[in-house]
Formats: C-alpha cells, sequence, structure tokens
C-alpha cells in the first residue's frame, strides 16, 4: 500500500477523503446544533390566547338608562406550563344601547394604557393621566385629547337570555390603529 | 481574501496555528483505533451545544424543574429530540470513555512520558461522571430524587466530615430548592468549566508528546488531516447515530411510545419510590453496595472504589515494572467485568423481583397519568405533583388498599392487584383442608402462598393466609350489575356482598332469599325496573349513556319502589322522609354526596344507625381527611379526567 504522491487518482482520492471529512463533519455538528435552534424558535409559532370569550356579568345588571358601569374581566391565566385560576385580567365598560343591544369598551385609554374613568355629570369618559376625552359610544369628544384613537370597542353578545360574554383582548397603546396584542 | 487572511495570521499566526492542528504527524498513518479521543471531544460539544439550548427553558426549583422538564419533552418545538441528544449523548459517554481508557492503557500511552495526560484523563472521567450524577437530579422526577438520594446519603457515611458534606451538597438537611440550585450551578457551570480547562490541557500534552502508535507500523507516517481526520467523524457520525436511535428505538415498538428520554412522575418525598435505580452505568456500584451490610458499608460504598480508582491513578508507576503493563491490562479488563458483572446480577435481581416489577408498573403509570393532567389542565402554581395529589384514579387504589381492603375487596383483590394477606398460626389439630375452608381458599392456593410448607403441620408455626373479605366488593357500587347481584337470592350472602358481615343474617338477606327468590317472571321483570331506577340514582359517568335513554323505565321503577309492590320503603326512605326507615336512605343512593357521608360516618341514622357492621366512621379522628374520602368516593365511581385518547380505548 505504498501511493506516489502526486499521481492525478491520488489527488483524486485526496479530494475526495477532504471533501468527506468536511461534509460528515459539517452534518455532524449541524443536527445538535439545527435541534437546539429549533427549540429556541419555539415561541414563534405560539400565539397569545386572545379573544376568547369572557362570561362578565348578567344582563340585569346594566342600567336600562345608558349609563355606561365598569365590570372587571376574570380569566385563568396562563404562563407557559402554569395555568393560574380566575382572577382579574382587566376591565370593560359595559352600556346599554337599546333594550338587548349592548356596547362594551376596554376600560383602557388607547394613548398611554391608563384606566379611564365615566364621568356621569359630562356624560362621557376622561382619562386621569392626560385628559383624553371620550363620548359614550367610546369617540374622541374633544379635538385636544392627545389620544390617537377613540376607546376601542369589543365584541359583546348575550347568551342565553340574559349573560353578557366579552371577547376580551388587548391592544397596542399609542398607535391610531387598533392593532390586538398577540 | 488572501490579504484578509494575511492581516489575520500576521496578528494572530493563524496560520501556523492552523497548520500545527491538521499536520500533526500520525506514526504509521491513521488508524480506527485512534477516533476515541476525537469522538470523546465530539461529544463534550454536543453537550455543551444541546445543553445551553436546554438551559433556556429550565427552571431549577422544586416547584418547577419537573414542570419546566415536562414543557420542554412534551410542548416545545424540538424538545423531545434536544432533551434525548442531551440524554443519550451523556450514556454514549460512558461507553466511549471506557473505550478510550482502554485504548490508551493496551496500546501503553500512559507510561512515561505520558503519565500527567493519563491523570488529566482520569480526571476527565471523574468530572463526566459528576456531570452525570448532577444531570440526573435536574428533572426532578421520582426515579433521579430517589436515586440521587442514595448518592448524598453515601456522601453522608463517609468518615469525619460526611455529614458536613451531605449537608453542603444537598444545600440543607433535606432535598428542597437549594438542592437544585446548588446542582444546576454544579451541572451547568463548574464541572463544564472545570472540562474545558482540563481538557485543554489534555490535549495540549497529548500534542506535547504525539500519539503513542500501535506497534508495528503498518504504513508510512501520514498528517492527521485528512486521513485521519476521515476516520474521526466518520466515528463521531456513528456517535450520533446511536443517539438518534436511542431516541426514537420506543417508536419501533409501540406506536405511541414516549420518544427520547425518558420523564417520570414528579418527585414525591413524601412518597417512598420502591423503583429507584442509579442509571445503567452505575448499577454495578449499587449491586455492590448489597454486599456491604450496615455499618460495613462505607467498604463498598466508598473505600473500595476509591482504593480502585487509585490504583488505576498508580498505573503509570506499575507500568514500569517489568510484567507491569501486562498486569495494568488484566487489572482493568477484570474491573470492567466485574462491573459488567454486578450490572448483569442487579438486573437479573430486578427481573426476578414481582415488587419491583410492581413498583415499575405503577411509576410508569403515574408519569402518564401526570402528562395526561398536565395537558388537559395545565400545571397549577404549586406545581405537577398537586396534578397526581388530586386524582381519584392515583390516589383512589392507594387510598383504598390503605383504608378499606383489610374489610373490603374490589374486583377480588386490593385494587392493585394484591390480594391482602394475614398470618395464621396453626393450632393443635388443625388440618390444611380446615384452614384454607375457613379462609375460603383452595388447599392448593394455600400451598401456593406457602411454598416452604412441608406434609406436617407444626403447631405453634406461622402460615400465610388470605382472609376471606368481611365486606362487600365495591368494584362497580351501585350500578346495575352490581345492584342486580345485591338483589339475586344466589348472590346477596356470597362473600361478594353480605357473606363477610352481620348482614347476611338481617332483614334484607331475608328478603332477597325468601321473598324475591319466590318472584313470578312478572315481579321479576318489575325488579329490573327498580334496578335500573335505584342505579340511576347514582349518577354514575359510566352509565350516562343507558339512564338518559332509560328515562320511563327509571320512572317506573321509582314508583315501584315507594307502593307496596316491592316493598323497599317498609325499611328504607326514598325521596320522602320517613323517621321509621331501618336500613339505609335510598335517596341518591351510590351518589358522591351519598358515598361520602356514608364514609364520613356509616352509623349514621340517615345509613345503618346501630346496626352498623364494624365499618369506622372515617372522617372522625381524623382517619382520613375530607379530600381523602372525597378521592375514594370519584374513584369508586369512576369518576376521574379522562383525555379523548383514554376513551377510545
Amino acid at each position: 500500500m505504498d501511493d506516489s504522491p502526486h499521481t492525478p487518482s491520488s489527488d483524486r482520492r485526496e479530494f475526495f477523503k477532504k471533501a468527506s471529512a468536511i461534509v460528515l463533519g459539517g452534518v455532524s455538528t449541524a443536527v445538535p446544533v439545527a435541534a437546539g435552534v429549533q427549540f429556541l424558535l419555539d415561541p414563534l409559532g405560539r400565539k397569545a390566547g386572545a379573544g376568547e370569550s369572557i362570561r362578565v356579568t348578567t344582563l340585569d345588571a346594566l342600567p336600562v338608562d345608558g349609563v355606561p358601569r365598569q365590570f372587571s374581566v376574570v380569566a385563568g391565566r396562563s404562563d407557559v406550563w402554569n395555568r393560574y385560576p380566575a382572577s382579574p385580567v382587566g376591565a370593560v365598560y359595559l352600556r346599554r344601547v337599546v333594550e338587548n343591544k349592548i356596547e362594551a369598551l376596554h376600560a383602557v385609554c388607547p394613548h398611554a394604557g391608563c384606566f379611564v374613568d365615566y364621568v356621569a355629570g359630562q356624560s362621557g369618559f376622561l382619562c386621569p393621566c392626560h385628559n383624553s376625552r371620550f363620548a359614550l359610544d367610546g369617540r374622541i369628544s374633544d379635538a385636544k385629547s392627545p389620544s390617537p384613537r377613540g376607546m376601542d370597542t369589543l365584541e359583546v353578545e348575550v347568551r342565553n337570555g340574559n349573560e353578557v360574554w366579552v371577547k376580551f383582548q388587548n391592544f397596542h397603546a399609542g398607535h391610531p390603529e387598533k392593532v390586538p396584542v398577540a | 481574501m488572501k490579504r484578509l487572511l494575511d492581516w489575520l495570521d500576521h496578528r494572530t499566526g493563524v496560520k501556523k496555528l492552523t497548520h500545527e492542528v491538521l499536520y500533526e504527524n500520525v506514526p504509521g498513518g491513521a488508524r480506527w483505533r485512534y477516533v476515541w479521543g476525537s469522538t470523546l471531544t465530539f461529544a463534550i460539544f454536543v453537550q455543551f451545544i444541546t445543553g445551553v439550548f436546554l438551559w433556556m427553558a429550565y427552571s431549577p426549583s422544586s416547584q418547577t424543574a419537573w414542570e419546566s422538564v415536562y414543557y420542554i419533552q412534551h410542548q416545545m418545538t424540538g424538545g423531545w429530540l434536544l432533551r434525548g441528544i442531551h440524554h443519550f449523548t451523556a450514556h454514549a459517554m460512558i461507553i466511549l470513555l471506557a473505550l478510550h481508557l482502554m485504548q490508551v492503557l493496551i496500546d501503553g500511552a500512559y507510561k512515561a512520558p505520558r503519565e500527567v495526560n493519563f491523570w488529566t484523563g482520569l480526571v476527565l472521567l471523574v468530572l463526566v461522571l459528576a456531570l452525570s450524577l448532577t444531570g440526573y437530579l435536574l428533572p426532578w422526577d421520582q426515579k433521579g430524587f430517589w436515586a440521587t438520594k442514595v448518592t448524598t446519603n453515601i456522601v453522608g457515611i463517609s468518615p469525619m466530615i460526611g455529614p458536613a458534606m451531605q449537608k453542603l451538597i444537598v444545600g440543607g438537611a433535606d432535598y428542597g430548592h437549594h438542592t437544585l440550585t446548588r446542582f444546576f450551578a454544579l451541572h451547568a457551570g463548574v464541572l463544564p468549566g472545570l472540562i474545558v480547562a482540563v481538557v485543554v490541557g489534555h490535549i495540549y500534552l497529548f500534542r506535547r508528546h504525539g500519539l503513542t502508535p500501535k506497534q508495528p507500523l503498518r504504513r508510512r507516517d501520514a498528517a492527521f488531516w485528512p486521513d485521519q481526520v476521515l476516520k474521526d467523524t466518520v466515528a463521531c457520525l456513528g456517535v450520533l447515530a446511536a443517539v438518534l436511535f436511542l431516541i426514537v428505538r420506543p417508536r419501533l415498538f409501540s406506536a405511541d411510545a414516549p420518544l427520547g428520554a425518558e420523564l417520570g412522575a414528579p418527585a414525591d418525598g413524601s412518597e417512598a419510590y420502591s423503583a429507584a435505580r442509579p442509571e445503567w452505568y452505575f448499577l454495578f456500584l449499587f449491586q455492590f453496595l448489597k454486599y456491604f451490610p450496615g455499618e460495613s458499608e462505607v467498604w463498598g460504598a466508598i473505600v473500595i472504589p476509591s482504593l480502585a480508582m487509585v490504583g488505576i491513578f498508580l498505573m503509570p508507576f506499575l507500568g514500569q515494572w517489568k510484567l507491569g503493563h501486562r498486569f495494568n491490562i488484566g487489572s482493568l479488563c477484570a474491573l470492567l467485568l466485574g462491573a459488567g458483572l454486578l450490572t448483569y446480577l442487579a438486573y437479573a435481581q430486578d427481573r426476578a423481583d414481582p415488587s419491583y416489577q410492581l413498583a415499575v408498573r405503577q411509576a410508569d403509570q403515574n408519569a402518564e397519568r401526570v402528562v395526561t393532567l398536565a395537558r388537559a389542565r395545565g400545571i397549577p402554581p404549586t406545581g405537577a405533583l398537586e396534578l397526581l395529589r388530586d386524582d381519584p384514579l392515583t390516589q383512589g387504589p392507594k387510598l383504598f388498599a390503605k383504608n378499606c381492603a383489610s374489610c373490603h375487596r374490589f374486583d377480588g383483590h386490593d385494587s392493585r392487584g394484591e390480594v391482602p394477606t394475614e398470618t395464621h398460626e396453626i393450632r393443635t389439630g388443625e388440618t390444611l383442608a380446615g384452614i384454607a375452608s375457613t379462609n375460603q381458599m383452595t388447599v392448593q392456593a394455600l400451598r401456593d402462598l406457602n411454598p416452604r410448607l412441608g406434609d406436617k403441620l407444626v403447631p405453634g408455626e406461622k402460615l400465610a393466609v388470605h382472609p376471606p373479605p368481611t365486606a362487600a366488593d365495591l368494584k362497580g357500587f351501585a350500578n346495575r350489575d352490581w345492584i342486580a347481584g345485591l338483589l339475586d337470592s344466589d348472590r346477596i350472602v356470597s362473600a361478594h356482598y353480605f357473606g363477610g358481615t352481620k348482614f347476611k343474617d338481617g332483614r334484607m338477606a331475608r328478603y332477597v332469599t325468601k321473598d324475591v327468590a319466590r318472584f313470578t317472571p312478572a315481579q321479576k321483570e318489575q325488579l329490573k325496573e327498580v334496578i335500573v331506577a335505584l342505579s340511576a340514582e347514582a349518577g354514575l359517568k359510566s352509565q350516562a349513556e343507558p339512564d338518559r335513554r332509560d328515562g320511563a323505565v327509571i320512572e317506573k321503577g321509582r314508583q315501584r319502589m315507594t307502593n307496596d309492590e316491592m316493598r323497599c320503603t317498609e325499611c328504607h326512605q326514598f325521596h320522602k322522609p320517613d323517621e321509621d326507615a331501618t336500613g339505609p336512605d335510598l335517596t341518591g343512593y351510590g351518589s358522591r354526596e351519598w358515598l361520602v357521608s356514608f364514609i364520613s360516618d356509616p352509623a349514621h341514622t340517615r345509613y345503618y344507625g346501630k346496626r352498623n357492621d364494624r365499618m369506622p366512621a372515617f372522617a372522625q379522628n381524623q382517619r382520613l381527611t375530607p379530600h381523602s374520602i372525597e378521592l375514594i368516593v370519584d374513584w369508586l365511581r369512576g369518576d376521574w379526567h379522562e383525555s379523548p385518547k383514554d376513551t377510545l380505548k
């Protein structure tokens, strides 16, 4: 087995050996690295459990005269492997528009995320942080309001005649568009 | 490109370094026997990569360690693969270490001037074993928890400093959060750091002294690159392929077997786990310990293994002696063979041990169950153990076996497959047939239970017997079949129902054996309606569908119970208060509420009153907590969480 160096066939064999070593070494290294990278990217494939309907209250609890009332939204919360018992996750204003028609507004100001107050005397909402003013239906009522959009409306439905269910979602604050946090 | 390289080379000397790495001389050319060192370096590299990624999802505390590993294994993309690679590469390293050590010893690569390099190799061996040991605990499952407890207890018996060392390693008097944080710091920080430092030294010394070629040289010398590198990469790929095979292996035998590394049920310090074993590469030590009873344990656990280690450390000196080299090889082979034999014995003894097999089966069931529950419900903040502790399917049989099975049976056994045994002292004049018949056993069964029993009975000697049940068999309690058996004149006084109780002579037994026995065919049909109606009171999950379907029959049966035809309400109360009732209330018979109150106090006037036969009030004197009673009841009623897959089965 004595090959004299630098014949064309031995060059070819050398090249083949080098190429094989690089490819095989590369594969061996790539497998654990690829498994790790795939694992690392796991969060990208997960969506926040946004937009689940939550039973908030009963129809009877809403005044018939159309005055909005604040309700806390109670839901279970998940954090990776943990599921926590139901606890308040946010608040909504509910208002009877007509007999069975209800409007729901997210109680958080779309400007900077403060909780908005209902001001009975002015029949509208006022954000105590930067004085944004909103009408009963959530639209900006004062042109000087710093909020980039009106209060966020939420989907609401009455189930089984008396239960009020709200599809509760959070939206990014500070943008003119209403973009869900997902 | 070339200019850039030149610039870099001028600043760093990278060209010379690469040249040294790649063109090291391999005397006699590339050979397969030189690959082991490279495969070990590769394995360490794989462990670092996969370990760091696992680190990103692992959380070391006693309420999150198992939970985070569960999430890695069962929820995260490719988590089973990543964890599988890390786990089985650790196993592969043990084998590679043994091969590397053997090759070095056989080829004489440990002799002068390579002593120090040999020792650094031994230090690496110990460090890798320490990594395996610390890593075994991190998932915080039953297996790792109890096996590691044995190890730290062994530390505790070492002379003088033992107890203090144990406390330091465990991070306190008992296992808890700090055990995990300490083990994790060792596993992911201290030990890998040491490994890197020693590996650098090990490779430096190897390069300094060069390869020890196997004589005689078969070919001309060659450079490390590309011949030896190619052989090394092929070997590394082989290791990786073996690891990947081990990850998917369970699937080759069963379509729904879990992939990758095992994850047992979460660690439970309050529940002894008799299936605890170390990983296979420590089994020989585990087996070795069995031969050192009591005080002498320190010899088997510490002194002898340490002496063996010292012996290996001294091999470079022994090797200088004329027959030293052969002696060294012989000693190592003897050690490996001995370890192999002990490992075999450990496996063989476990295979022949039914109680170990039972413990493994139960451990597997718990492991599968907790994952089913975690998937369906998520894990409470107090940890996954709560899922098992609140699960009727897991706790019911255990509670039943402990608290109920001394009188009751469940399908003929104690609910876990074992029939309770008692010892019987042989009295003068007793015959085997007599003892068998009082215990309602066959003579053969009695002989099977006492294999050492001779032909002659010696008074005063003790026999194991299965005592007959002294209360009803509760499998399927209150379902249609169970009630049909109770109302069957042939069966009510059998051991399955009232046979072992004083009720076998009571009014109910009389009613069934006398009156029901003489029922006309028409009355028997009516009785069937009563059975359906009474069983519907229980609202059993398993009968939800038939109960819904048979609404009309149930209504008819209820009427028959209350009118004079069946005479149930002569003694029993049924949906109407009746102060004169003497038998148990049949309202809601077998329902959750009924059973919980019954077990809490069977002598309550609603149930047996003064007629109660020996059954204790379990809610009194803290015999059982209300929660435990509920668990037993839910289990008896077959009311536990089932995943959609379970119901398909």
